[in-house]
């Protein structure tokens, strides 16, 4: 009895092995590229080891100022004005780039005394990029990532609109598609060329990837005729970290540990 | 058997129900392969044969080697250079939407949904 048994648990064990290692050498194929061909980086793609974004805000006065940067974005990116149609969802918004008052941006300085020119400035806003992004730490499925540059973006077909990214963004960088964006835009998109998304997803800057791999500029820096920097933070020869060696700036939030991709010079 | 009656002709009816979907097409027309209309370019990214029988793995690496590995370039094994994109180069070739991807994916009951945020060419939104 005892040996049949024995040997009974033996084969059983060896089936077992033998059909899991099976199983993961299937899976792993299943993962094998299709493809005959390869794949390298778009050839006039922009290079960094960590890009930053510097906004000159002594430049800008009132939120007009600022109207043509956000233009700019949005009508790259297919970013629809849902407060546009009188249709009951005027309480939404899409946004990937904004502004709001000093208080609102910088909330843990309790200066009250501060320079009006200052506190009363309007300030951009719109996903800083972490280095330790939160938002991608509470994505299940790895919609939202980092990249080695450390652009944090998205792949809109896997998000699936749990919307944890938002509650973990300390920055309400990120927007909730509530109603298909679709119905806010121009016929044609004011960007044929760029897709839009679909409802029950969530969006947000990606510090225009897309444009980085076409060797352009992102939207908003172009957009900002030198008011706004971009560059590699990682080369002390970049515009970004001259402009920061020679300037006082702050960033968001910063005692939560995030450490912000965007600074603003003050 | 207790009520073999009953029981017999229940089993009948299960089987005649279960196998419905099958009489009913049988000998209802052959499957007739969907007549698409080719784009005027004479080379696609691959062959195909490939193409046919791939395309929807090969978008899927695409995707993934575009946005997770900031590879934007695919190299055919032709050796010729492309711009990683569905919308971009795929669509540009491709520009009728209805007389090309639609005849095989209506004829084969697939509905995929890359058009909800994808645009198609000519405008569509
Ligand atoms: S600002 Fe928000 S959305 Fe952007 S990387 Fe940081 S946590 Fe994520
Ligand atoms: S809403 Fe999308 S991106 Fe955000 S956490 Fe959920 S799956 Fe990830
Ligand atoms: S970096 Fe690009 S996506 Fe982000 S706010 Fe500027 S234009 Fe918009």
């Amino acid at each position: 009895m005892n040996k049949n048994r024995r040997s009974f648990l033996k084969v059983a064990g060896l089936s077992v092995f033998a059909l899991s290692s099976g199983a993961t050498a299937f899976s792993s194929a299943a993962q094998a590229m299709v493809s005959p061909g390869t794949y390298e980086p778009a050839p006039k793609e922009l290079k960094a080891k960590r890009w930053a974004m510097v906004i000159d805000t002594r430049t800008f006065r009132t939120a007009d100022d600022y109207k043509a940067i956000i233009e700019a974005c949005h009508a790259a990116h297919n970013v629809p004005d849902i407060r546009s149609k009188a249709d009951g969802h005027e309480d939404q918004e899409i946004k990937w780039i904004w502004t709001d008052s000093y208080k609102h941006a910088f909330p843990d300085d309790l200066n009250e005394h501060l320079a009006d020119r200052v506190k009363k400035r309007p300030f951009p806003l719109l996903c800083n990029h972490c280095t330790n992004p939160p938002c991608v730490r509470v994505c299940p499925t790895q919609a939202t990532y980092q990249l080695p540059n450390g652009i944090v973006t998205m792949d809109y077909h896997r998000c699936i609109g749990c919307r944890f990214c938002m509650a973990g963004c300390p920055y309400g960088a990120r927007s909730f598609n509530f109603v298909d964006p679709r119905g806010y835009l121009s016929d044609p998109v004011p960007n044929p060329e760029y897709p839009t998304r679909m409802i029950g997803v969530v969006e947000k800057c990606t510090f225009c990837v897309e444009r980085l791999a076409k060797g352009l500029m992102p939207a908003c820096v172009e957009a900002s005729e030198g008011r706004i920097l971009f560059g590699d933070l990682n080369d002390p020869e970049s515009t970004v970290r001259k402009a920061l060696a020679e300037n006082y700036s702050i960033r968001r939030k910063p005692n939560l540990g995030t450490q912000p991709g965007v600074y603003y010079i003050v | 058997m207790y009520n073999s009656k009953a029981v017999i002709a229940g089993i009948v009816a299960f089987l005649v129900i279960c196998t419905s979907p099958f009489w009913a097409n049988f000998g209802s027309g052959d499957y007739k392969k969907p007549e698409v209309v080719l784009p005027k370019k004479p080379e696609c990214i691959e062959s195909a044969e490939f193409m046919r029988a791939e395309h929807m793995q090969l978008l899927n690496e695409w995707r993934d080697q575009a946005l997770r590995h900031d590879n934007r370039q695919y190299v055919s094994s032709t050796g010729k250079k492309w711009e990683i994109s569905l919308q971009n180069t795929c669509m540009k070739c491709h520009n009728d939407y209805e007389q090309f991807c639609d005849k095989c994916h209506v004829t084969n009951n697939v509905d995929p949904y890359c058009w909800t945020c994808h645009i198609l060419p000519k405008g569509s939104k």
